[in-house]
């Protein structure tokens, strides 16, 4: 287990603290059909329009499992570094919710089809740390409860009940709230990449529980309270921070911490205790006798194993050796696999840096500005790539290649036939340069006296040209020019 | 296996059942008994065997990832007590 750094800790009263976090994931499995029936899973459908008679629990159903429920969760098991069990259980988890209607939730308790792995979590300030996996299981969503659609009663839809989640359970190896956060995004990342769940927190796809405790620096592990729910990665740093230092302030005061379930409100920043949970902690866990155990081959491992696509640490190097590009750049490229996607379409035969830079700043810069999703984005990788190819070979300059991007974004069309429609190729001829050079000394006697006591005012003579050929004349040969004309 | 008052208790409670003083006293009895009859089965030695899990030697049946059932939310929500908008509607149930 890791010890926090001194920028981790957190000072009380009584001298610093080290936060201990755990958490279990829960991921929605990218599924055509749910977990143990043939219903739909897809998101926001009419009310029980997505379920069959078994995910209602009628009398007499049985399960059968879904075949790409099972490959999804041991590729994710292959994306965590982790082992593979050739023969896992489900198992009966008892409890009684008004959206459970089996009155249990099938799930996997103590032997999950994957066990230990690692995450490698990058940090913001260029560190990492790995944090370990301890276990992923494969087990089914409940329904959903409506609480607002009427004042004394709740609304039940079981479009959710029965939907294949993976939850996936880290060991207390995490050490802040920007470490928690972190860890999250990277596994979220990851799972991305693999395309076994979506990753979707606005709608419920991927959620956490957070298991917080505190102690002094190494010393003993502390009690630990658990905070259900949390769905949004912003929301699971407020949850630890507050948690850690109510927890400090109880031990400070005498106190002691409860091993209990507590709910994060998002509205008043705080967790309180969830009473309910306490006693129905006893889950009764027992095989589902309506379920063989779950054996698979080796062959059948190895055969998923061999068609994982490339995980965002292994492109993150390949981009840092092929294209050359900077640990930061390829941070960022890499965090989405649509912008890395992206960046590969688009850097193929240009200049690599350039292309991150234009990626980056330009299309991401304005994806961001939007708000919209990548593979929203109104002109292409090809669009984009012929844009850096007339500022590589020299056509257009790099400002009007900005504009030529804002006009194909707001107005669709191929890049060069804007261009040259709109004549913006770059002007290097001399002589037309050399016109305006002359026209703008003439007319300026005394910024050509300043410039030649501060010849960095030269860039007020460059911005003039710019100006008055409407950015097109080529930078360079307007700056030799100037030179040679002002005798710089 | 000896099952208290206390235990008859929080079994009913998590099973959702109400259950009178005297009940609890007749479940003591009787639970105890059910269970010490079912401890007669320590007396065979089970080290090493392992738990069968079906009476025929068989894998797992799996289906492939398919649509092939739901759409008929006016059949699933048909016996429920209290619906609305084919919801099933429920006692208030929120922390």
């Amino acid at each position: 287990m890791a010890d926090a750094t001194p920028a981790d800790l957190i000072s009380g009263a009584t001298g610093d603290w080290e936060t201990v976090i755990g958490l279990e994931v829960h991921a929605q499995v990218v599924s055509k059909s749910k977990l143990f029936s043939g219903a739909a899973t897809a998101f926001g459908a009419e009310p029980n329009s997505q379920v069959s008679l078994v995910d209602a629990a009628m009398p007499g159903m049985l399960p059968v499992i879904n075949a790409e429920c099972i490959a999804q969760a041991v590729r994710t098991g292959l994306g965590l570094k982790a082992q593979i069990n050739l023969e896992s259980v489900f198992d009966r988890k008892n409890y009684f919710y008004p959206d459970l209607p089996q009155g249990y939730q099938i799930s996997q308790f103590s032997r999950p089809i994957v066990g230990e792995g690692e995450v490698v979590v990058d940090l913001e300030d260029g560190g990492s740390v790995t944090v370990g996996i301890e276990r992923l299981h494969l087990e089914q969503d409940a329904g959903k409860s409506l609480h607002d659609q009427h004042p004394d009663f709740s609304y039940v839809d079981l479009n959710r009940s029965g939907v294949a989640l993976m939850e996936i359970v880290s060991k207390p190896d995490i050490r802040s709230a920007d470490q928690a956060k972190a860890y999250v995004t990277k596994l979220r990342s990851i799972l991305r990449y693999l395309g076994t769940c979506d990753g979707n927190m606005e709608q419920g796809s991927l959620r956490a529980d957070v298991n917080v405790s505190v102690r002094k620096p190494r010393g003993e592990l502390g009690t630990r309270c658990e905070i259900k729910n949390v769905n949004s990665i912003r929301t699971i740093g407020l949850a630890v921070d507050y948690e850690a230092r109510r927890q400090i302030d109880i031990i400070e005061d005498g106190g002691a911490i409860h091993q209990e379930t507590r709910l994060f409100d998002p509205d008043t920043g705080a967790t309180r205790a969830m009473r309910s949970k306490e006693e129905a902690r006893d889950y009764r866990y027992f095989p589902d006798p309506d379920l063989l155990p779950l054996v698979l081959t080796q062959d059948y491992v190895d055969d998923l194993a061999a068609h994982l696509p490339e995980l965002p640490d292994r492109k993150h190097a390949r981009f840092m050796a092929d294209y050359s590009l900077a640990a930061y750049d390829a941070d960022v490229l890499v965090a989405d696999k649509e912008a890395a996607d992206f960046f590969e379409a688009v850097a193929g035969g240009l200049d690599a840096k350039a292309a991150a830079n234009w990626v980056i700043n330009e299309v991401m810069g304005r994806i961001n500005k939007e708000g919209m999703a990548f593979s929203d984005i109104p002109v292409s990788a090809e669009a984009n790539k012929a844009i850096l190819q007339m500022t590589a070979d020299g056509t257009i300059s790099g400002k009007i290649a900005k504009d030529v991007l804002d006009i194909a974004w707001k107005e669709g069309g191929d890049p060069r036939a804007i261009v040259e429609q709109r004549g913006l190729e770059q002007v290097s001829d001399s002589g037309e340069i050399e016109k305006v050079v002359d026209e703008i000394i003439a007319a300026n006697p005394k910024q050509v006296e300043q410039v030649k006591g501060k010849p960095k005012t030269l860039g007020w003579f460059v911005g003039q040209v710019m100006q008055a050929t409407g950015g097109k004349a080529n930078p360079k040969s307007v700056n030799q020019i100037l030179r040679k004309k002002l005798e710089l | 296996m000896k099952v208290d008052e206390a235990t008859v208790r929080h079994i009913a409670r998590l099973a959702r059942i109400r259950v009178s003083d005297a009940e609890a006293k007749t479940f003591e009895g009787e639970l105890t008994g059910i269970l010490q009859w079912v401890e007669q089965l320590d007396e065979v030695d089970t080290d090493g065997v392992e738990p069968m899990t079906s009476v025929v030697e068989t894998e797992m049946k799996k289906r492939t990832d398919e649509v092939t059932d739901g759409g008929y939310a006016g059949d699933i929500i048909k016996n429920a007590p209290e619906r609305a908008d084919n919801f099933f509607v429920v006692p208030k149930v929120v922390e």
